[in-house]
């Protein structure tokens, strides 16, 4: 015990006198969380739209200017026909392409509709579905209305709509225990594995090798410093969360503090394994950030998991951060209670455990 | 062999000698690639749904099937008015579909993720707006009046596309970037670089002998990027390939004058590598529009973008492979990237001559 | 007569099919300076890292402090100090900081660590840089206080890793003084070097060449036995079939 302490002494010391580290464990997530939560819009604004009115009637013309009248849209040029449309579209002006057919006006009054196409770029695929879908709506809701005036009804039930947790549908919600994620991921992840390699390179570790530490004492001592600063880097993004944003959490502080605990523990773990089996420090750089690009990317953070096909969703389950992922969203956005997780709970202590268990048995004091 | 071949010699030595490391370098990309190419989409495909009665009528069961019949809904069960909302909040489903005595249809959402929500709501209130309705000669059912759509260029919306040429600019520009300062640094660290700075070549020289095997290197992952990108992921290269290339070998340099530049602001390896490969892949992934569009972005914000180089070159290779289009489109983004990476050398040189002093 | 604190037999280090240290044998008695001499590259290192218990023997026994090196390592960690030529201190931790951290490691309370500390430095003369960061020391004095933290925990034997490489001969005569003193004290000390002169200020020398070791004896008796007037002579007599070296 005492061995850990005098250990923990040395890292602290050694991480204060950096010149770097320091300053960056405090600025990165200030500045993380100080911009990117305004850049992670899903929104769609501004899908630009061009028409291509075969119809040239009355009916065509009231379709135009309700979507002229909606915020979502903004209508370009409208083109004479297709092919100029299209051409638009490829130069990157236009994300949606509107055609009326011609004789809308007179299979409306016949009651025979002819129906509106809807083209949609989906290079960029987030525009290009939703984009297509509001369109839709939007044309759907006028051609009812169109009907109407001329006396044919479409009965619908009474559907109402309510959005739960997050009723302002703001994109930025969803962000930014994402973000707070992401950091925990990257500060307990690259910085205890870059910080053994570093001794390894320099050699000062085998003057600890040569001593009677045993080798959990060891890991332990370059482990607790980093699980700190993650909690700290956490607490100060959610207090920029609650400051900035108005976002506090919907559910315990305690639940949230015990998935970032778990999930320190997991990337912390795959930190040591990392740099227990790498000579360099650019070795054990590129294995981490090859599985810190993974899990960034794959665990839900940016991108659902359910769009994953099976094989990549049954990888998932390997990642700490999935878990973490759930937890956090679920905690910070609808007060999930902790008893109602415990299958993430269960499963990211079982990989914490795991990766914390390989990460000292794979550190040879004596090779 | 002049001092610059001499150099560049060392310096492929070192880089083939350290076989873990090529071999992190080279196949890395490619595993992440294809991971991220196969297994990364932004579509919904999944909503889970429960149904909340007063009582199970035909027409209802009727409704449920409907909804359930689209693949992307899956259908949990019928719940009892009060769970709701611990069948949300869980996150067992992500709407509950409820139906009052009067008729009435009431869809709560997991808002969470807006998007999700959105395209489940509008897919739920068209089913369910046509649906139950009591039509007859009189009235008819909406569907027959919405519209038909089709997409273009992407019609499974194979999200491999939209995201291939993100992982590329992101891909590239970390790797290089870490490699070149790590690998100018080292020397920095180990005392070597004084040794090489006391020889007759100049130092300009020797920092692009340094360059010139990373910018090989990176060639090769190129290559192999470009050719899996076309023949496993079936991203069409409709595009001219020269353009593709051209761009991407500008591309590179840039990240290795970025690389350059890091290592010029300090003299330790760890710091260039948090700085190559933490520090800058957030801004990356956030600011290039790989996955965020750039234009819904706040306008305060959108100057920042223009200043992250991957925004330039995914926009370029989106243009170029998948929208086919020719080379000129992508005039202005070639122009922007080679103008940063002139600066990026020309600041790294001035720091690198400033150190010297 | 003494008795054997390291007792070596046909210890064997194999890199692939390099031997690095091929069948050594050897005794060391308790408080003896014990000079372990050799080229670059002959394999001292190899072989001391086994004794310390960081390198695993690929064949061969022996015992270190009463230790089997094979399979108690760790055990024998409890009863040395080590220095290495590359490093042995943290310089960014100040003189007091390092002394702090390795009397801890090795179970001195703060107390303990506290009186030798001052104690050490006072004799060195050198009190006033206690809070000094041992980067900015010069390299003499960050390897006599190496040497001072290496026995800090008075251990039974110190390994000494080519101490006193690069550093000028005044400090060479002192770090040599603190050896003297050590071992006056008790403490058996294994030391290698290059420095062939160095080799008369030990009880006993032995000289490895290609990985083994071809002389072991006194000083005084080498140089009779090959007829040289410098254990210098003795080590170009020997090492001139070398394969490895400089």
């Amino acid at each position: 015990m005492r061995t850990l302490l005098v250990l923990l002494d040395k890292e602290f010391r050694q991480f204060f006198r950096n010149a770097f580290l320091p300053k960056m464990v405090l600025m990165f997530p200030l500045a993380v969380m100080l911009i990117f939560p305004w850049t992670t819009t899903m929104d769609v604004h501004h899908v630009n739209i061009s028409i291509v009115d075969n119809d040239h009637s009355q009916a065509s013309e009231r379709l135009i200017n309700k979507v002229r009248a909606s915020d979502y849209f903004t209508l370009s040029n409208n083109a004479e026909t297709y092919s100029m449309a299209l051409e638009n579209l490829e130069k990157g002006k236009v994300d949606v392409i509107v055609e009326i057919p011609k004789d809308f006006e007179k299979d409306l009054e016949n009651g025979k509709p002819e129906k509106v196409s809807i083209f949609a770029n989906t290079v960029n695929a987030i525009k290009g579905s939703l984009g297509s879908q509001y369109m839709s709506q939007t044309a759907t809701q006028s051609i009812a209305e169109l009907y109407k005036e001329k006396g044919v009804s479409f009965s619908s039930a009474r559907v109402s709509v309510q959005y739960r947790y997050n009723p302002t549908l703001t994109y930025r919600y969803f962000m930014i225990p994402a973000l707070m994620i992401m950091l925990i991921i990257m500060i307990c992840g690259f910085l205890p594995a870059l910080n053994i390699v570093s001794e390894k390179e320099i050699g000062t570790i085998e003057q600890i090798n040569v001593t009677p530490v045993n080798k959990f004492t060891f890991t332990l001592a370059k482990l607790v410093p980093y699980w700190i600063m993650g909690f700290f880097v956490l607490a100060v993004a959610m207090i920029i969360a609650w400051l900035v944003y108005g976002l506090i959490p919907a559910g315990s502080i305690g639940a949230i503090f015990l998935g970032a605990a778990l999930a320190a523990l997991s990337m912390s773990g795959l930190g040591v394994i990392v740099a227990n089996n790498s000579n360099t420090v650019q070795q054990a750089m590129f294995v981490m950030f090859f599985f810190v690009m993974i899990f960034v990317l794959m665990s839900g953070l940016i991108t659902p998991i359910e769009s994953m096909p099976s094989w990549a969703q049954t990888l998932t389950y390997a990642f700490p951060p999935r878990y973490f992922v759930d937890i956090m969203r679920s905690v910070y956005l609808k007060g999930t209670l902790l008893s109602e997780l415990w299958v993430d709970y269960i499963s990211l202590a079982g990989l914490a455990l795991l990766l914390d268990l390989l990460a000292a048995i794979t550190y040879k004091k004596q090779e | 062999m002049t001092g610059f071949a001499s150099f560049v010699k060392k310096e492929s030595l070192h880089i083939l000698r350290d076989k873990w490391t090529l071999l992190i370098i080279l196949i890395f990309p490619i595993v992440e690639l294809l991971l991220f190419g196969f297994a990364i989409s932004i579509e919904i495909k999944n909503i889970n749904f429960a149904v909340s009665v007063p009582h199970r009528t035909e027409a209802i069961r009727k409704q449920v099937e409907q909804i359930s019949s689209n693949p992307y809904f899956t259908f949990r069960g019928y719940i009892s008015g009060n769970e709701v909302d611990k069948e949300l909040r869980s996150g067992k489903s992500d709407a509950v579909v409820e139906f009052s005595k009067d008729n009435s249809v009431l869809i709560a959402l997991d808002a969470s993720n807006p998007n999700k929500a959105m395209e489940g709501a509008g897919y739920l209130q068209s089913i369910l707006m046509s649906g139950n309705s009591n039509a007859s000669e009189t009235t008819s059912n909406l569907s027959s009046i919405i519209p038909e759509t089709h997409m273009l260029y992407n019609p499974q919306m194979n999200s491999a596309y939209n995201f291939v040429p993100g992982i590329m600019g992101l891909i590239f520009i970390l790797i290089c970037a870490m490699m070149t300062s790590v690998s100018i640094v080292r020397e920095k660290e180990t005392g070597t670089m004084d040794v090489l700075l006391v020889s007759p070549v100049k130092p300009i020289r020797i920092i692009f002998a340094k360059m010139v095997p990373y910018f090989t290197l990176s060639c090769i992952n190129l290559a192999c990027i470009l050719f899996l990108a076309r023949y496993v992921l079936k991203v069409p290269m409709s595009g001219n390939l020269g353009g593709v290339i051209g761009i991407s070998l500008l591309y590179l340099s840039l990240a290795l004058a970025l690389g350059l530049l890091i290592s010029t602001v300090t003299s330790k390896q760890i710091t260039a590598l948090i700085i190559s490969g933490m520090l800058l892949l957030l801004p990356i992934i956030m600011l290039s529009g790989m996955v965020f569009p750039i234009e819904n972005m706040p306008a305060a914000l959108k100057p920042l973008t223009y200043i992250v180089p991957a925004r330039w070159y995914i926009s370029a290779i989106r243009k170029l492979m998948i929208e086919g289009l020719p080379f000129k489109y992508v005039l202005k983004e070639f122009s922007v990237l080679l103008t940063m990476t002139l600066f990026l050398v020309a600041l790294a040189l001035k720091n690198f001559k400033d150190k010297m002093e | 007569m003494k008795e054997n604190i390291i007792s070596i037999k046909e210890l064997c280090k194999n890199f692939g099919k390099f031997k690095a240290v091929d069948r050594i044998t050897f005794d060391v008695k308790r408080g003896e300076i014990f000079g372990f001499l050799g080229a670059n590259g002959a394999g001292k290192t190899t072989a001391i890292r086994m004794l310390c218990g960081l390198s695993y023997p690929t064949s061969g026994s022996g015992t270190v402090a009463g230790f089997d090196v094979m399979r108690n390592g760790e055990k024998i960690k409890h009863h040395i100090g080590y220095m290495s030529q590359r490093f042995s201190l943290y310089d960014d931790l100040t003189v007091y900081e390092n002394m702090k951290l390795f009397g801890g490691i090795y179970g001195l309370s703060k107390m303990q660590v506290e009186r030798r500390s001052v104690e050490i430095l006072n004799q060195l003369q050198f009190k006033s840089e206690i809070n000094t960061l041992v980067g900015s020391l010069p390299l003499g004095w960050k390897q006599k206080l190496a040497f001072c933290v290496a026995s800090l925990h008075r251990p039974e034997i110190v390994f000494l890793d080519e101490p006193t490489g690069g550093v000028d001969p005044v400090t060479r005569r002192q770090f040599w003084e603190m050896i003297y003193k050590a071992s006056s004290e008790g403490t058996t000390i294994f030391v290698t070097t290059h420095y062939m002169d160095e080799a008369e200020y030990c009880n006993r020398v032995s000289i490895m060449v290609d990985g083994q070791i071809k002389a072991l004896d006194s000083p005084a008796e080498l140089k009779k036995q090959f007829n040289a007037s410098a254990i210098d002579e003795v080590f170009r007599s020997l090492a001139r079939g070398a394969k490895r070296g400089e």
